[in-house]
């Protein structure tokens, strides 16, 4: 279980992240939604370890990790699709899931090529390519997900950021398979940044990020009729960035 | 080989040139400034030069798939040496050269091996030459390499140039020097890395003169500790013709790059592009292996060694 407890983030000389408590119990599917800058991925990269809270308590499995680093972090379990893919010269798609893998050799073509066509990639193209410029953001998107699929059993909780971004209406089914097979079939607890009906629509719980706090939070069936309201009443209050 | 080859020969051997025993087909192993063990074939003939330390290798015409080793290694310390080593590729051939340099400096005194390499590239000619630079060995002696390459390429040739320095050599000056005729086509593909008080100098001067000529400089470097690299290059177009270089370079620690690039168009049609980017690792590549679980120096060591594969 993920315990959020009293999370504060400052940045800039003001609050990105204020007063942010919340519970992931194990073997959920979670949406965090909220309007652009409304602090989702400083929550994500927050859960990490990638930025340290300015206040406040993080708990993953009844141990306090909040002054733990992102390694350590990785290790005992999370796991994190970035929203904006980093890009590598060098390393091709092959280095990139095979380190995610976390086995000491590479893997094989063909068990690359397993993940690769879970994200709807036509794989064998993609195998030896660089994870660099040259891919599309779409492709690179589809890769970053592969990675987190590929990290298996070591992901007691993984966390996606806005993984639809990109991702054209044909791979988008994909996409929805993939998250739909997790939430199935995977012990992990999953959270998905998203502002897609689709992923809003299989979801178990939502939570409502707004202006940097959580605006409501709750089952799905109850939270999803107030969306509207709560995104027109913080996005224009709350300096909100368009991006 | 003939010669019986101890520990240290064959490690340097291993790193420079892949070889792990005799190579097959066509090669010269120089030792210590002496011959180590050669071997002609019908289609490549090694000979001595008369006049200068070195060899001539004249490719036969039409010779395709062969290959021919000219593996350098100096394990004494205090030895100096320039060599000269001329290559005549027939028309048509299309053939693999392999050479590099080892050394093993366990002394004070300075190793150096300085060498000019000149290619004549016949018409239509294929050419792939591969060369390392290696350097190990705890003594305080220098370990220095300075190749000079001169290449000319005849209508129609190709010659695609690979070579990597990865750390012990403590100071190297590259030069090369191509001339290229009509559709000829000269591919370059450089990759340093250095550490600890290490300099490196690449100057790549190529010409292009005739129609339809093509040429590609790109180096990947990575720079750590104190260390210097310092990346020059030329290209000058005098023809319709395509240049393109490139230089790639991380720096790390208190290092430092320069890229001193210079593209010449005499013609209107000469096409000529460069690229430079200089930086250190970027801080989300690290990020982003750390969240696949790795370390902070486990990631910079893969990041560095798919940047340079
Ligand atoms: N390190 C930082 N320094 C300054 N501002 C930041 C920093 N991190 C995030 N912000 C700001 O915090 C707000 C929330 O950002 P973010 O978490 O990326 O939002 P979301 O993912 O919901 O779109 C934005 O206004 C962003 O510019
Ligand atoms: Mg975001």
């Amino acid at each position: 279980m993920l315990e959020l407890k009293n999370i504060y983030f400052q940045a800039a000389d003001r609050d990105i992240l204020h007063d942010v408590s919340l519970q992931i119990a194990d073997n959920r599917f979670v949406v965090i939604t909220g309007p652009n800058g409304s602090g989702k991925t400083t929550l994500a990269r927050l859960i990490m370890g990638i930025e340290k809270p300015s206040q406040g308590q993080i708990i993953f499995n009844g141990q306090d990790i909040t002054d733990l680093g992102i390694t350590e972090r990785a290790r005992l379990g999370l796991s994190f699709a970035f929203q904006q893919p980093v890009r590598f010269k060098g390393l091709t798609v092959t280095d990139l899931i095979s380190l995610a893998a976390g086995t000491d050799k590479k893997l094989s073509t063909a068990e690359v090529c397993e993940y690769l066509s879970e994200v709807g990639l036509c794989a064998r193209d993609y195998v030896n390519r660089e994870v660099d410029g040259k891919l599309s953001g779409g492709e690179l998107k589809r890769i970053e997900i592969a990675g987190l699929l590929a990290r298996g059993d070591q992901t007691k909780l993984a966390v996606f950021d806005e993984p639809e971004a990109g991702i054209d209406l044909w791979s988008f089914n994909n996409l929805i398979e993939v998250f739909t097979n997790l939430r199935t079939q995977s012990a992990a607890s999953i959270i998905v940044i998203s502002h897609q009906e689709r992923i809003l629509a299989i979801t178990d719980e939502l939570i409502v990020l707004s202006g940097g706090q959580i605006a409501s939070q709750g089952k799905r069936e109850t939270i999803l009729p107030q969306l509207i309201n709560i995104d027109y009443k913080y996005s224009c209050k709350g300096g909100a960035r368009n991006d | 080989m003939t010669k019986q080859l101890d520990g240290i020969t064959r490690n340097l051997l291993t790193a420079v040139a892949d070889l792990h025993d005799t190579p097959s087909g066509a090669y010269n192993l120089r030792l210590n400034g002496q011959s180590g063990g050669r071997r002609s074939t019908t289609n490549i003939q090694i000979t001595t030069k008369e006049d200068k330390p070195g060899i001539d290798v004249h490719i036969k015409p039409g010779t395709v798939n062969e290959s021919v080793h000219i593996p350098v290694v100096l394990s004494e310390s205090g030895l100096t040496e320039t060599v000269y080593n001329d290559f005549y590729i027939g028309e048509g051939a299309d053939v693999i050269i392999v050479a590099g340099c080892g050394i093993h400096n366990g002394g004070a005194d300075k190793a150096e091996h300085d060498g000019l390499h000149r290619f004549f590239v016949g018409r239509g000619a294929r050419v792939r030459y591969i060369e390392k630079h290696y350097g190990e060995g705890d003594g305080s002696g220098q370990r220095i390499m300075n190749p000079h390459t001169v290449a000319e390429l005849a209508p129609d040739s190709y010659l695609e140039m690979e070579t990597v320095q990865i750390k012990g050599v403590d100071s190297t000056i590259r030069r090369t020097d191509a001339i290229l005729q009509n559709g000829a086509t000269l591919v370059v593909k450089e990759k340093i890395m250095t550490h600890g008080n290490q300099l490196a100098e690449t100057h790549f001067n190529v010409e292009m003169n005739g129609a339809g000529a093509a040429c590609s400089v790109s180096s990947r470097s990575v720079a750590a500790g104190q260390s210097q690299q310092i990346f020059c290059s030329n290209i000058v177009g005098n023809a319709p013709c395509n240049g393109h270089s490139e230089c790639d370079g991380i720096i790390m620690d208190s290092a430092k790059i320069s890229a001193i690039p210079e593209i010449v168009a005499n013609h209107l049609d000469a096409s000529l592009i460069h690229e430079a980017a200089i930086g250190k690792i970027a801080g989300e590549q690290i990020l982003k292996l750390q969240t696949l679980g790795l370390t902070e120096a486990e990631a910079e060591a893969q990041i560095i060694s798919g940047f340079l594969k």
